[in-house]
């Protein structure tokens, strides 16, 4: 069986290095997937901690650049499930990214309406930013719902922009509603994780006080960004090999299509919304607990367009792609930032550099660094190609290798 | 971890003023500053529905050819010899007029060779290499970012004087002072209103005129009806979305004239986006690839978002555009006036 799949002339033939490395993946067995992919976690992780010669960024510090990498590796996978997976082309995700972060800021912040000085926010103590996690992934899920509901009926380029509306409307709300949000000066002093206090960190590890050496606060977030990816990647990867992921596929190549054969489609359209909502959600709940301070100058439509830019630069459909898109875009700025060519320091020009390779990128090679492997077109391919042969089966070998 | 309730929610008070008698007092007034914004989103959305008509394509760095146009408006009247001062120059009117064609055309030209490069540099490799409409974004998005670093970063390196570009705002120039011609319903209307209304009336009309009557218009609309039966029909398609992208630009260089008689004060890299943002609301408000749909989009969408900043408060203004827009669309998904570029005449 195997052995005639390889020589199935209308078998996909593997394009390029993420097509390799799949397959490469893909054929070995459980065990050697865990014992490869564990070490390659660690070595990732351990990244900050060695400061590599080459790759370590001179003006900021390389940990606090991998941990803004991970948060932002959150935000391409979820943006991934509704641009990526589903073909919905959301350019006001950054808007869920804000109410996650303003979920928890509002939770716990001083400057907060929710705050008194008795009793503090409505949650205190170290574990406040935990528990304000589930509820900032929640209530952004019911956000989704919200914007979902009425406008996932538009599609195409409509969709784009009733989405970048969206984005526009949640940040000058943040903006404006001044009493709530505290306006323009934003929320401050926000919780984090307290733990592993001790007397060099009174406030714990990921408290940004901890900032000098190798361990800083930047590592700590990093890790916990890690942990947060990975499990984000079990939970969508699971979600894909489902009825729900073949749907958002179906979804995705042609919408009347998968209407017609029976998907409904608004239904799994509001999934994809509301799940890609979440994670953005747990994205802006981690940012607002890294810089512990949230205004609405980090949710412009500006960086709804640079999230969306690391999808596609990545490629999208594809989670580690994805991720790959999000690396780059943090830490390319963040690599030339300090280096100075002829008197001219790099940092000023490197979003006209972006937008350069953006352009050149797209021309040619549009479908992103590392192209997603159109499943459901393989699997047409192999169906036409068993229907074709199925009347030739009963002839010999010989004649069919002729025709 | 201890979860206390909430205890003092009296703090929480709403920033939202709802204000009608300030919408019933200076009604008129507020039309017809809605009106003057309004004509200058319109002149800007013909663009992005003309291209969306023919390409289906939203073409995102049409703000960034808007506001290369204001500088271009803003080099033309410093090669006629204005210095930036911040003062109002007293020409008399005819040179004024004068001055102001010309400055105009400078920006015309900026704007339209601009349009015209970006139609040529990015997307025409895209439709020969036949991408998907998401690679065209993207690349729309990577031009935006191209064009306003380059006037952010590099047009201040460049040896020339007065300086342009940078990260602050252009210093004034003035051309003309704002004067009360006549009111009407006790609303003062200002040489500068109708100057801006008259004018982008006539290039509007000149535009619908074009697409509708002419024979380049009907090569237009036969390109965004059906490329393939276009080209059979001996209309060069290549041509016609060049031609597209150029009367585009041309409208918004227009446009960005009339915006700096309006806002002398904000020629600077980011000063398209939002107006960018709003043409684009407007095209889609009167239904996308409409040349009269995008004319009363803007119009509507100006006079609104300027009834809302009244009532609501003023940091709401651009709120009320999205939220027109969101509400426009959940109704009639194809805006006001419907598509029509594309769709045949029976």
């Amino acid at each position: 069986m195997n052995s005639s799949a390889a020589k199935d002339p209308n078998a996909p033939k593997p394009r390029g290095i993420g097509d390799a490395i799949r397959t490469w993946w893909n054929g070995l067995p459980r065990v050697m997937q865990w014992l490869v992919g564990v070490p390659a976690i660690i070595v990732i992780g351990l990244l900050p901690v060695v400061n590599p010669p080459i790759i370590t960024t001179t003006a900021t510090d390389f940990g606090v650049v991998m941990a803004t990498f991970a948060m932002t590796a959150l935000i391409a996978i979820g943006l991934n499930v509704v641009v990526g997976q589903t073909g919905l082309l959301d350019l006001g995700y950054v808007g869920f990214y804000a109410v996650g972060a303003y979920v928890v800021a509002l939770m716990t912040s001083p400057a907060s309406p929710l705050w008194n000085s008795t009793n503090h926010g409505i949650f205190s103590g170290p574990w406040a930013w935990l528990a304000c996690v589930p509820l900032a992934i929640v209530i952004t899920g019911i956000t989704g719902v919200i914007l979902g509901t009425p406008t996932l009926r538009v599609r195409g380029d409509y969709l784009a922009i009733v989405t970048l509306g969206f984005g526009e409307i949640v940040r000058l709300l943040a903006d404006n509603l001044s009493d709530v949000t505290n306006g323009a000066s934003g929320l401050q002093a926000v919780l984090f994780p307290e733990v592993g206090q001790n007397d060099a960190h009174p406030d714990g590890v990921f408290s940004s006080a901890n900032n000098a050496g190798v361990l800083n606060y930047g590592v700590w977030w990093y890790w916990l960004g890690i942990v947060l990816v990975i499990l984000v990647l079990i939970i969508i990867g699971n979600l894909e090999r489902s009825r729900v992921g073949r749907s958002w596929v179906a979804i995705r190549e042609d919408e009347d299509a998968a209407e017609i054969m029976g998907v409904p489609t608004f239904k799994y359209k509001l999934w994809a919304f509301v799940i890609g909502a979440g994670i953005g959600g747990l994205s802006g709940a981690v940012y607002a607990g890294q810089v512990q301070y949230v205004d609405p100058k980090a949710f412009t439509v500006i960086n709804s367009m640079l999230f969306l830019c690391a999808v596609v630069l990545g490629g999208q459909g594809n989670k580690l792609g994805v991720i790959a898109g999000a690396f780059l875009i943090v830490y390319l700025p963040a690599r030339v930032q300090g280096i100075e060519v002829g008197g001219q320091s790099l940092s000023e020009f490197k979003y006209l550099f972006f937008g350069i390779a953006l352009v050149v990128l797209m021309i040619f090679r549009p479908q992103g660094l590392f192209p997603a492997r159109a499943r459901l077109v393989t699997f047409g391919r192999r169906i036409y190609g068993a229907v074709k042969r199925a009347p030739a089966a009963t002839t010999p070998h010989g004649e069919e290798a002729s025709a | 971890m201890i979860v206390y309730s909430i205890a003092e929610t009296a703090s929480v008070a709403s920033t939202i003023n709802f204000d009608l008698g300030a919408l019933k007092n200076g009604f008129w007034g507020l039309t017809i500053e809605g009106l003057t914004y309004g004509s200058i989103y319109a002149l800007v959305a013909v663009g992005y529905t003309l291209v969306y008509g023919v390409l289906r394509l939203i073409n995102f760095a049409h703000s960034e050819v808007f506001m290369l146009g204001m500088f271009g408006q803003y080099i033309g009247l410093l090669l006629l010899g204005f210095t930036p001062s911040g003062n109002t120059y007293s020409e008399g009117t005819f040179m004024t007029i004068i001055y102001l064609l010309l400055a105009g055309l400078c920006g015309m030209a900026v704007s339209g060779s601009a349009a015209v490069g970006l139609e040529f540099v990015a997307y025409r490799p895209l439709r020969k290499r036949k991408a998907k409409p998401l690679a065209f974004l993207i690349t729309a998005i990577g031009m935006s970012f191209v064009l306003q670093e380059f006037v952010h970063y590099v047009l201040p390196k460049l040896p020339i004087d007065p300086p342009l570009g940078g990260s602050s705002a252009q210093p004034t120039i003035r051309l003309v002072q704002p004067v009360k011609e006549f009111s009407i319903f006790g609303a003062p209307v200002y040489n500068l209103t109708l100057i801006i209304i008259i004018s982008a009336l006539i290039l509007a009309m000149g535009t619908d005129y074009m697409i509708n009557r002419t024979r380049l218009g009907r090569g237009i609309q036969s390109v965004a009806q059906d490329p393939d039966a276009a080209l059979l029909m001996g209309v060069s398609r290549e041509r016609i979305i060049m031609i597209t992208f150029l009367i585009g630009g041309v409208l918004a260089g227009a446009a960005a004239l009339l915006y700096t008689l309006r806002v002398p004060t904000n020629i600077v890299y980011y000063g398209g986006f939002i107006l960018g943002i709003k043409a684009f609301c407007a095209a889609v408000l009167g239904g996308i690839g409409n040349v009269r749909g995008a004319l009363l989009g803007g119009l509507l969408l100006g006079v609104m978002e300027n009834y809302g900043s009244v009532v609501l408060g003023n940091q709401w203004k651009d709120v009320v555009a999205f939220v027109l827009l969101i509400l426009v669309l959940m109704f009639r998904p194809t805006g006001i006036l419907g598509e029509k570029l594309g769709k045949a005449r029976v």
